[in-house]
């Protein structure tokens, strides 16, 4: 690789690359991503190379192995270009077919194709409902990247945006325009990214850093990650123009441990990125000097806060600092340090191409451009998805999503991570941005979007966080430890039908001091969980406690399994299945479930035929008494055994 | 602003005077008004943890509320020591301190605020977390003997026995800091110099 001394090198570069590729197709497999090598789209992409080769298609067909294609429910995915073919769940012994028929023959493989309504198969990806109502700006340009290759970046148009800002803009010019962009903080505060960049170049001192928290933590959320690993160039890309804008020489990329292709991916990255002289000395011949370390997290949830994030560099204990300064004037080694998140990061490179204008045409008055969702749960297309702001939740559960998994009834949505809170069906209309989140009492956090059935119940679902929390705060002060123990202690109570009158209020109460007195915004927001579920399911709350009833049935304690003896017909499954023997019964008998054997595990319901449908679920009421040993089954009519 | 130079805030409706760089804390005292601390202690740097000096300040019609020990004086500010919210945050963390770590001197401030009963139940760590043992060992003695470890309801404190058994049996001065007499109750009689890996791993750990 030669470095780049200018920008005409770097426009040259994408020509030569253009020009090596014109005409050639190109067949994209989620390969280089954590979900997509989960589900065998290596061994896919390998099936895909070889038969190429066999073929003797190699000079005018490429196999890219990209980065998370968004559409997890039908991984791998594989998108055949220029036409955007997609086909999915696609196995290594499909490959022959695809290469002779579409590659070869110029047809589609019919049982490949992506099912829509009505089992009607779909061809082009955008055709997908899935794909067709998203916006996909920053997650887009994964299906044309493999994150080893930094020229399929650079074909893309990558790293013209830092050649524009370094070579045609001030820093003056950069952060007006990320101001006007009116960029906000993808992590989960949206704090303007603009506001805090002036604050750290306006800040005292020489050394300034720039730093990517990638310390993504929240349950079922993996943006970041995906991005990191499929797309590593946009993320250096928009830290180096931040730290141009903001006159930092030195950045950071804080990243989990637990994230490991994501750091090789990135790994790899940056040093192609130091071969093209796209970070370190003179970059693009501009003057400007820039370089990135990464650092590796050790897993704590609480290091993503900005002053833990800040200490774990230092390599201390990652815990928040009590101190009331700002981060960006004082951070590493006391030190201005600017945190964007992975997803902020990404979008500086398109806002300096495309301008402020083009990104504050997108979203909505408060909240701009995109945001992208982990969309997971009990909802039919899980997946990555990336909307402009101002969708509803609605549209983004019912037509991206595809509803409710088997037909059943939504419930509510859970946005923000353990910070957040759940929302329940009369706000699926809810715009959704920044402040309409907050103002309905969640929050955006870093995109984690949980959708929930009739089956969840939503006292459980606040204890399920407060035991995440109860783990993962530091315990350094008071009010977060002590405070979320004892919150969760008596969710616990409620769940386990031990709650007391009184507890709904208590747990208010509490909330409202571990918020207002907690030393960093985990303990802050801890409450989230309890505070939304009480406010949108307080009767779940009240049924609970005073009924002893689950209406979900899902909390063990408060449901017992009952089997009908009218409806039984002996066909003896239930008993065979039941993994403790808690089921007694015999030929001709009327089956009984022991109660205090049973470990409530559900199984009898599923696997009693729905002809009989004989086993019922039961909470609040008690199990009636069960029939005399030896009872005989009533046969319906007609059916004699 | 400079550090050193002169500022003043209002505590409580009186004046008072103060050099820029001080905490609301030391403000306060050097102005005779007390704020309750427990985790604070004047030869070691803030620790901000047990929030019990949380106070309320405004500026500008915003009221906020911080802990007194770590927020640095402002020329201007208007600090309020015992407002209803102030009271509130301070009954609700000594009732949860009553739970877990009942002792003389949590009791004793709780009484201060009208609380003689905890509603939360019994979870006995007897420690607040403080760590001013751990703090003290550190920033003054330099030793490193004794530290936290685990995280969120985990956490606490143990002695490291490669250091502990070279150093504590000749100094025990963390033990008089203990705000709930823990480490002194648990270590009264331990010889530093016989503890093995075994105690720090589990059973016989004095003070976890």
């Amino acid at each position: 690789m030669v470095k780049f001394k200018s920008s005409a090198d770097l426009t040259q570069k994408r020509r030569e690359i253009l020009a090596q590729r014109e005409g050639k197709r190109y067949i994209a497999i989620n390969a280089s991503g954590t979900c997509g090598l989960s589900s065998g789209s290596d061994k896919v992409s390998r099936a895909f190379s070889a038969e190429i080769e066999k073929q003797g298609l190699s000079g005018r067909v490429e196999v890219r192995a990209t980065g998370c294609l968004g559409f997890c429910e039908n991984s791998p995915v594989v998108i055949i270009f220029p036409e955007e073919i997609c086909y999915v769940k696609v196995k290594p012994e499909d490959v022959p077919e695809v290469i002779a028929e579409t590659i070869i023959g110029g047809k589609l493989v019919e049982r490949l194709l992506y099912r829509g309504e009505g089992g009607k198969r779909i061809a082009r990806e955008g055709d997908i409902p899935f794909y067709k109502h998203q916006s996909r700006i920053v997650f887009g340009n994964n299906r044309s990247i493999d994150p080893r290759s930094i020229d399929d970046y650079i074909a893309q148009g990558g790293y013209a945006a830092l050649g524009k800002a370094l070579l045609e803009m001030s820093p003056e010019g950069v952060l007006e325009t990320v101001k006007k962009a009116n960029l906000r903080g993808r992590g989960g505060g949206g704090f303007p990214a603009g506001v805090k960049w002036e604050t750290t170049r306006n800040a005292p001192g020489k050394k300034k850093y720039v730093i990517v928290n990638a310390d993504e933590g929240d349950p079922g959320a993996y943006m970041d990650r995906s991005l990191l690993e499929g797309n590593p160039h946009s993320v250096i890309e928009g830290l180096i123009i931040g730290a141009y804008a903001i006159g930092s020489h030195e950045g950071y990329v804080y990243v989990r441990q637990e994230y490991p292709l994501a750091v090789e991916n990135l790994s790899i990255a940056l040093n192609q990125a130091r071969r093209y002289g796209l970070l370190g000395r003179n970059i693009l011949g501009s003057g400007f000097s820039f370089d990135v370390t990464i650092h590796r997290g050790a897993g704590a949830f609480v290091s993503g806060e900005s002053s833990a994030l800040m200490n774990a560099i230092e390599g201390r204990v990652g815990e928040p600092r009590p101190k009331y300064i700002r981060t960006a004037v004082s951070g590493v080694r006391e030190r201005p340090s600017n945190l964007n998140n992975v997803e902020t990061w990404a979008n500086v490179p398109l806002i300096i191409d495309r301008g402020a204008d083009w990104f504050s045409g997108i979203g909505t008055k408060g909240s701009k451009g995109t945001k992208i969702f982990s969309l997971v749960g009990k909802v039919n297309n899980t997946g990555l998805v990336e909307v402009p702001m101002g969708m509803t939740l609605r549209q983004i559960i019912f037509d991206i999503g595809g509803g409710i998994k088997q037909g059943r009834k939504f419930k509510a949505v859970q946005t923000g991570g353990p910070s957040g809170g759940v929302l329940p069906e009369g706000l699926l209309d809810l715009p959704v941005d920044f402040d309409q989140l907050a103002a309905a009492g969640s929050m955006m956090g870093s995109g984690g979007m949980i959708v929930m059935d009739e089956d969840s119940c939503m006292v459980d679902v606040a204890r399920y966080f407060l035991d995440f929390l109860s783990g993962e705060s530091c315990g350094k002060c008071v009010p977060c430890r002590e405070g979320i123990r004892q919150m969760l202690r008596i969710l616990n109570r409620i769940c386990e039908g031990k709650g007391k009158e009184g507890d709904i209020d208590l747990l208010e109460e509490l909330s409202a001091v571990v918020r207002d007195s907690s030393l960093c915004a985990l303990g802050q927001t801890a409450p989230n969980p309890v505070l939304s579920t009480i406010k949108y399911f307080r009767d779940e709350y009240e049924a609970h406690i005073q009924k002893k009833r689950c209406p979900a049935g899902a909390c063990k304690s408060l449901i017992s399994y009952y089997i009908l003896p009218e409806k039984c017909q002996a066909c003896q499954i239930c008993a065979r299945e039941c993994s403790v023997g808690a089921i007694s019964g015999g030929k001709n008998l009327v089956h009984v479930i022991d109660q205090d054997k049973c470990t409530k595990c559900g199984t009898c319901i599923e696997v009693c035929p729905a002809k009989f449908d004989a086993v019922v679920k039961l909470s609040g009421e008690p199990v009636p008494p069960a029939p005399p040993p030896g009872t005989e089954v009533t046969r319906s009519k007609g059916k004699k055994r | 602003m400079k550090k050193g130079t002169s500022v003043t805030l209002t505590i409580d409706g009186k004046e008072v005077n103060a050099r820029a760089g001080m905490t609301i804390l030391e403000a306060a005292r050097k102005a005779g008004i007390y704020i309750p601390t427990l985790c604070h202690n004047d030869k070691l740097e803030p620790y901000g943890a047990c929030r019990i000096c949380t106070v309320e300040i405004s500026r500008n019609n915003k009221t906020r509320l911080v802990t007194a020990c770590v927020y640095p004086v402002e020329d201007g500010l208007n600090v309020k020591t015992d407002t209803a919210a102030v009271k509130k945050i301070r009954q609700t963390l000594l009732e949860l301190m009553l739970a877990s770590s009942p002792s003389k001197t949590i009791e004793e401030m709780a009484r201060g605020y009208g609380i003689t009963k905890s509603r939360f139940e019994a979870e006995r760590t007897n420690c607040i977390l403080c760590g001013q043992c751990v703090r003290y060992c550190n920033e003054v003695k330099g030793a490193n003997a004794i530290g936290f470890v685990g995280r969120g309801t985990e956490r606490r404190v143990v002695f490291f026995p490669e250091i502990a058994s070279t150093v504590c049996a000749s100094c025990r001065e963390c033990f008089s800091l203990c705000p709930t007499g823990k480490l002194p109750a648990e270590t009264d009689g331990v010889s530093f110099t016989d503890l093995t890996l075994e105690d720090f791993l589990g059973a016989g750990q004095p003070g976890v």
